[in-house]
């Protein structure tokens, strides 16, 4: 029965947004108010009703009902029940279920807190993003419905796939899909203020919050999936340039230059047209994302096999959404007018170049992504783009960035001093410099590593010149500074915050690919192993019954000049349902740095395959994406962008001024 | 400046950076990407030695041979020609034989390929893309390796000094 309800829920929601799609765009025509508020009911409704469809699968599991084929699939009774919850989402249909439910989540949010918002504008915006709901539920009803029931339902399901039993699987997919699909907002903002045709600055300042929501949430789901990755795969790497993970880090890309961009629209009313279209752009790279990740027409180390009708439906909606929002734009952006005036040398120049290296970043990524399945159709060659190909043209269009970074923040709107700006540099620049010396003397070869820490502390440095700048921190009294430092606004620590994340992050990235001690031998018990200044020693193996698995447990200890500083424990695990084994790596972390250790296969005489890493300074590159997330959230905060809800008088009166700034 | 240099200035700037990316893509297009080829695809192509390459098929029974030192020695095959694959390092959880499987290396000679690292499916129903289409190529391709299209994630984990 309960299944038949979210079945039921799910068509009622697709009902609820058709209507959506329709309704408040004919009251927006005709200015009746009452047509367009039923955006906001329907909205609501609608997420109740996904809320509820989701809800109702999530029963299935957690009950193992298993005449649910989804269930029956992808669940074991004797599975956690944390892996219960988290293998709703654990395989096609449940993912696609939970897209939809942070769509409409969104959407909701909206119609609750867009209160200072135009109701116009609102009405759009929520038709708009009822648009790409009707046609995602229509995806899942027709083909990838979750809760098609069994005939002859199994007595025990087929378990899920062990690489996602991990509480990875219970982070990192609602995280990357909250930031993809947060990204809907900005499109359909964008496509409301194409529809209605009135754009400014307000709508620049009504749209921030809600992409800078996403972005912190992909650039958490991003950081996320890279750690399981590392930790789970078992191969010791954090980054692959694999198709599925570029497909999220174009969309981060493009989100990152779009929330730069509208900062100049917000601000100066320039680069209207290329900030819409970006709006468009970030969130087409989310829908193609979507559809790599999930019809399966690139092989990758993530590739979900898939169905071949999901992947032409998935491209339906790609050419609909990517084609119609393009073709839209092209009639309506020559309408907008020309914003401010601004010299090379000014903020917003520095941000027109920020956005030119990352967009065409991006599109590199997407060359590289892409161009196999290009040359297969056109020549039917079979390449693969790995590595390489991205660090030959990733890197050199964005370092440009990372030297422009810290001088943004220090130029004037409109008309900046490089060469003021230069001199307040000077002390950063110092620093660099020392750090490259230093790193050298230590390090030595290979040269590009001490630059790449140079460039990573010149960013770090730069930012904290800015907070100082601001604050006058060498100019005036600890005390005043303070006093500055509280009032100083949140956005301008959270860009400080999250431009020095980038440099701790680039830190994490050279020490572990330049730095990086690997050592593969097949150990018996009481072989030692030297590795990266540290010992290891074999001491045993044992077989270990868990829940749904059998494990064989090592037990090596790390010791250092003679004194033992810990055990690890890697482990393999044998998942009899599947006939699967995975390979459960163990971790210690030494300061920033960690050892890694991984086993391999079991030989005839008795020794194990290892994999053994030192890996120096690979925490940064997690803990500088955190950083990064928390300056979007220290400017999420900021009380210019609060969405309004509890003084819809002041915002209203605000947003009447907003031009005039 | 007026508004028209800046917006030469805009435009010469972005395509001046757009060249660039241009170029840095073709070059590392040139340089940097690996062809697929199935063992029949190596005889019938005359791929010569020492180029860096991917082969794929199926790992072929009886042949898995481990040495010292992690060494292994295997051969694939898609059903019509098989190569042999000297590798050394530790294979991917699901390799195994009559599974599919994907190797990175360079020819050596013709029949010997040197992996330099070895992908294998990381699910039991699902088959590497490539090895799929290089096995139906042969007419050895077997519906039931495609008989759940739905698998949930078929990771293939990858082996070896690929970095």
């Amino acid at each position: 029965m309960i299944p038949e309800l979210g079945h039921y829920a799910l068509v009622l929601a697709f009902a609820l947004a058709l209507a959506q799609s329709s309704v408040p765009l004919i009251g927006v025509r005709n200015g009746d108010a009452a047509l367009m508020d039923v955006a906001r009911s329907a909205a609501l409704a609608q997420f109740v009703c996904v809320a509820a469809a989701f809800a109702a699968l999530t029963t299935s599991y957690v009950t193992s009902d298993f005449s649910v084929e989804n269930v029956a699939e992808n669940s074991h009774s004797a599975m956690p029940l944390i892996y219960k919850f988290t293998s709703v989402w654990g395989n096609h249909e449940g993912s696609m279920l939970l897209w939809v439910l942070i769509l409409a989540l969104f959407g909701a949010l909206l119609a609750l807190f867009g209160r200072n918002i135009p109701s116009t504008l609102r009405a759009s915006v929520l038709a708009v993003q009822s648009w790409i709901a009707t046609a995602f539920y229509l995806f899942i009803l027709l083909t990838s419905n979750p809760f098609a029931r069994l005939v002859r339902p199994p007595i025990e399901g087929r378990d899920l796939n062990p690489i996602l039993q991990d509480l990875g699987l219970a982070i990192h997919p609602p995280l990357l899909y909250l930031g993809f699909v947060g990204f809907s907002m900005s499109f359909s903002f964008a496509v409301a203020a194409l529809l209605i045709g009135r754009i400014d600055a307000a709508w620049a300042r009504w749209v921030r919050p809600w992409t800078l929501a996403a972005w912190i949430f992909l650039t958490l789901g991003i950081a996320m999936g890279s750690y399981w990755a590392y930790y789970e795969l078992g191969w010791g790497g954090w980054w692959f340039w694999d198709p599925v993970e570029n497909a999220s880090l174009m969309p981060w890309l493009a989100g990152t230059a779009f929330l730069h961009s509208a900062l100049v629209m917000e601000k100066r009313e320039a680069l209207k047209v290329w900030t819409i279209l970006l709006a468009i752009l970030t969130f087409s790279l989310s829908l193609i994302g979507t559809f790599l990740v999930r019809s399966g027409v690139l092989t990758s180390v993530h590739a979900f096999a898939t169905d071949p009708t999901r992947g032409v439906f998935i491209l339906a909606i790609l050419v609909l959404f990517i084609g119609g929002s393009l073709a839209l734009f092209a009639w309506r952006a020559p309408m907008l007018k020309q914003g401010g005036l601004f010299a090379p040398i000014s903020r917003e120049g520095a941000l027109v170049f920020n956005n030119l290296f990352l967009t065409t970043a991006c599109a590199t990524v997407f060359v590289g992504t892409l161009y196999p399945l290009a040359l297969e159709a056109l020549t039917g060659a079979k390449i693969s783009v790995g590595a390489p190909f991205f660090n030959l043209t990733f890197w050199p269009l964005i370092v440009p960035v990372l030297l422009a970074v810290p001088f943004g923040p220090l130029l004037a709107w409109k008309r900046g001093d490089l060469v003021a700006a230069a001199q307040r540099l000077i002390g950063a620049a110092v620093l660099a410099v020392i750090a490259i010396i230093i790193t050298f003397l230590m390090r030595g070869q290979p040269v590009l590593a001490p630059l790449g820490i140079g460039l990573a502390v010149f960013v770090i440095a730069g930012a904290l010149t800015d907070i100082a700048e601001r604050t006058g921190l060498f100019r005036t009294s600890p005390g005043n500074a303070l006093r500055r430092a509280v009032g100083l606004p949140r956005s301008a620590w959270g860009a400080a915050f999250a431009h020095m994340g980038l440099g701790l992050m680039l830190i994490g990235v050279i020490g572990e690919s330049q730095w990086n001690t690997e050592r593969i031998v097949a150990m018996k018990v009481g072989d030692m192993l030297a590795l990266g200044g540290y010992e290891l020693s074999f001491d045993g193996a044992e077989q270990r019954d868990g829940p749904n698995y059998r494990e064989l447990v090592t037990t090596f200890t790390v010791s250092r000049d003679g004194r033992v500083i810990g055990t690890m424990a890697p482990a393999k695990r044998t998942f009899a349902h599947r006939e699967m084994s995975t390979t459960e790596a163990a971790l210690k972390a030494r300061g920033l740095s960690q050892i890694y250790l991984s086993l391999g296969d079991i030989s005839a005489d008795g020794s194990v395959a290892v994999r053994a890493y030192y890996k120096p300074l690979v925490l940064l590159i997690w803990f500088g994406a955190l950083v990064m997330a928390m300056g979007g959230a220290l400017s999420l905060s900021d009380r210019r962008l609060r969405i309004g809800a509890p003084r819809p008088a002041r915002s209203k009166a605000k947003a009447a001024l907003a031009p005039a700034e | 400046m007026t508004r028209k240099q800046r917006r030469f200035a805009l435009i010469a700037g972005s395509l001046a950076v757009l060249a660039a990316a241009v170029g840095l893509v073709l070059y590392a297009l040139n340089d940097s990407i690996v062809f697929f080829h199935s063992p029949t695809e190596l005889v019938e192509k005359n791929i010569r030695p020492g180029t860096r390459l991917r082969i794929g098929g199926l790992v072929a029974p009886g042949t898995v041979v481990k040495g010292k030192n992690l060494a292994v020695r295997f051969e694939v095959t898609d059903g019509n020609k098989a190569v042999e694959v000297n590798y050394s390092g530790v294979l991917p959880d699901l390799f195994r034989e009559g599974q599919g499987v994907v190797a990175e290396g360079v020819l050596e000679r013709p029949g010997l390929f040197r992996a330099d690292s070895v992908l294998a499916k990381h699910d039991e129903r699902y088959m590497p893309r490539e090895v799929a289409d290089a096995l139906k190529k042969q007419g050895h391709w077997k519906t039931d390796y495609a008989n759940k299209p739905q698998a949930p994630t078929a990771t293939n984990a990858s082996a070896g000094a690929t970095h």
